[in-house]
């Protein structure tokens, strides 16, 4: 594998996380718990669909036949999709779709703070002003988690179950293989080791204030890094790529 | 005003550019000041109009009654004094 | 106060309006000028929050990045708008909720355009194009309307709604120079939504029960009719100049009158769909109502969260 093979399955990864992840959200826009919050979840959806158009030009610049963002968005098959099974998630109740981002958010500070050194300098730009929204988005899946834990009964029972839930795929964030070797071993990108211990803290720091209490289920899942994805995967996809199956080589 | 039992409303300012005052904008509802600052961001400056926020509870604003806004407004009115047109400066004089 | 009686305030209070004072919250109102101005805030407000449903339908359809970004932004400039408006109403004492609340229960009115459904990405051109064009009509005028804070807001979602209209042209326009299917789809949507966009101007002026009244007080500065006619005169060129073609065999341009002649609008139908009765009213409202629903635990949590941290704070 080349730096640039690698570097462009890394950016997919990157893309498909923001992409699948604002997908959803995307579904809530109009459905909001309150007006408010409503659109605040839509600023989030924009940031992430944002995000993706950014990582997955630059990967698709990377790969063997070159391709632009919206072929690689809407045009792959779903085993080509490298996103975390966490972010393709069904948005659930409102408390599973804040867990959902905050397990993400969590994850993505981070990881977006060390690419800020990457040896990459485009890839520092793009996370650079994703950490910006990131900043932003953590802050608000955080205080909801601990607004919910620490509510009503009837709140802290709903988020202590999402977590049950979804803690389970969060442990695939921090996935790697031979392309995160080489990368790492490059200066591009950080590995999970230095990533880990800061999204744990933050989750373990946020739990607390929620009053909410860590799984003892320690179940991992992974797959969807490699391709390998839960059955909501194959719905979401249907819906987004209607059109471009539909009318194929069109522009719109 | 009746409030139900749902989130208080928050009066909400913003200061478009360094330099200016906050100006009110709108009100909006919050459970706390923290998410008012965030709704208020959310919602007044999605077009990046703002570069600060304040939010104050609603039911915390006393307003004069308009009923007196004659002896309220009306003296400041007549003391044209404070205005600087009311004094004459030769023609010729500049930067003045 | 005490001493002025109801007939001298009402004077005062139509010099005021007369005169192009703005009334502001606290001034001393006639209440049927509050019922009213609460009425169309409302109403409006309701109107941004349930139009959301039918673009938001597309939202994650859209077919290429930058058309699913613009859609999430449009959307949720409305509800924005809203926002605004709930907010305007509240300065009158209408608590958000409860207006809410009115709206769930098919006592509050909304526009009824929004009762129709989105069936194609075409109808995303469609709405921004003629629904969000004829908003603007409807709109504009009210950025002078008499009550302060409804002007105010007005004139906060007038500057919004600038780019939902140009947003929509786009994406016709490209419809229309694209394949046969995409030319298809653009004039499909043109046929469906060109009567519900006249009918959003609402009933004609000979049948419209508040519009006499509103004009005198300066809530409302133009009548339906006058609006309804813009709304075509600016609109009509702009299909012909995409190669689109308005659905009405009376259309005719009026040299004498220098305006557009057309045909009669179908007022069963408007009424038919403005008394519930519309292909999407139930849908649209269930699924407001589900939102609210669904979402009150999280309010009352919220709520319970934040007593907490005050009792601590003041223990
Ligand atoms: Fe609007
Ligand atoms: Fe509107
Ligand atoms: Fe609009």
């Amino acid at each position: 594998m080349t730096k640039q093979e690698a570097l462009h399955i890394y950016l997919l990864r990157m893309g498909d996380d923001s992409l699948i992840l604002g997908q959803r959200l995307s579904q809530l826009c109009g459905h909001g718990p309150i007006l408010e919050e409503d659109i605040a979840l839509t600023n989030v959806a924009l940031d992430l669909i944002g995000q993706a158009t950014l990582f997955l030009e630059y990967s698709g610049e990377l790969a063997e036949q070159p391709k632009t963002n919206d072929e690689l968005a809407y045009l792959r098959l779903e085993k080509e999709y490298v996103n975390a099974i966490l972010v393709e998630q069904p948005n659930g109740h409102f408390g599973d779709t804040i867990l959902r981002q905050f397990l993400f958010d969590a994850y993505r500070k981070p990881l977006l703070e060390k690419l800020l050194d990457s040896n990459d300098e485009r890839l520092a730009g793009i996370a650079e002003k994703s950490l910006k929204e990131t900043k932003y988005h953590l802050r608000h899946s955080s205080e909801w988690v601990i607004r919910l834990g620490d509510g009503t009964e009837e709140s802290h029972e709903r988020i202590q179950n999402s977590l049950e839930s979804l803690l389970r795929y969060a442990h695939e964030l921090f996935f790697e293989n031979e392309v995160d070797k080489l990368l790492i071993a490059e200066g591009i990108v950080p590995s999970a080791e230095s990533i880990f211990p800061i999204w744990e803290k933050t989750l373990n720091d946020v739990l607390k204030e929620a009053t909410l209490t860590l799984p003892k289920n320690n179940w991992k899942f992974q797959g969807g890094r490699e391709g390998r994805h839960s059955e909501h995967m194959g719905y979401l996809l249907a819906e987004m790529q209607y059109m471009q199956r539909t009318y194929p080589n069109m522009e719109w | 005003m009746s409030e139900s039992k749902g989130w208080p409303l928050w009066e909400v300012f913003v200061r478009s550019k360094q330099g200016l005052n906050h100006k009110h904008v709108g009100s909006l509802r919050a459970s706390d000041a923290t998410m008012a600052i965030k709704n208020a961001r959310d919602v007044y400056t999605r077009r990046a109009e703002g570069i600060s926020i304040w939010v104050v509870p609603s039911n915390n604003i006393t307003a004069s009654d308009p009923s007196e806004e004659d002896s309220l407004f009306e003296p400041s009115q007549t003391k044209v004094y404070r205005h600087p047109t009311f004094y004459d400066v030769p023609d010729g004089i500049s930067h003045m | 106060m005490k001493d002025l009686n109801i007939s001298k305030l009402e004077a005062i209070f139509q010099q005021k309006i007369d005169d192009d004072v703005k009334i502001e919250p606290n001034d001393w109102m006639p209440d049927a000028y509050r019922k009213s101005l609460i009425r169309q805030i409302s109403q409006h407000a309701h109107s941004e929050v349930v139009g959301m449903l039918p673009e938001g339908n597309w939202i994650t359809r859209a077919p290429n990045l930058r058309r699913k970004a613009v859609l999430l932004a449009k959307v949720q400039d409305e509800a924005g708008h809203g926002l605004y408006l709930y907010s305007a109403a509240e300065t009158l004492g209408a608590d958000r909720e409860k207006t809410i609340d009115d709206l769930h229960s098919g006592k509050a009115k909304y526009s009824s355009i929004f009762n129709y459904p989105t069936l194609t990405w075409a109808d995303m051109g469609a709405i921004g194009w003629l629904v969000d064009g004829a908003a603007i009509m409807n709109q504009v005028p009210l950025c002078r309307c008499s009550y302060g804070p409804y002007a105010r807001a007005m004139i906060r979602v007038c500057k919004e709604e600038s780019f939902h209209q140009r947003q929509g042209f786009e994406v016709i326009n490209k419809l229309a120079e694209g394949t046969i299917e995409q030319k298809e789809m653009a004039q499909d949507a043109l046929n469906r939504f060109w009567w519900p966009a006249l009918m959003m101007f609402g009933p004609s002026d000979d049948d419209s029960s508040h519009t006499e009244q509103s004009m005198r007080w300066k809530i409302k500065r133009n009548t339906n009719d006058e609006l309804r006619q813009m709304f075509v005169d600016v609109t009509v060129p702009q299909a012909e100049s995409i190669g689109l073609k308005v659905p009405d065999p009376h259309l005719k341009w009026n040299e004498e009158k220098e305006c557009y002649d057309f045909g009669p609008i179908d007022w069963d139908e408007f009424w038919q769909v403005v008394g519930g009765n519309g292909p999407c009213n139930k849908e649209r409202v269930d699924a407001r109502r589900k939102a609210k629903e669904d979402g009150k635990w999280v309010v009352e949590a919220a709520m319970a969260f934040a007593n907490k941290r005050n009792a601590k704070k003041t223990a």
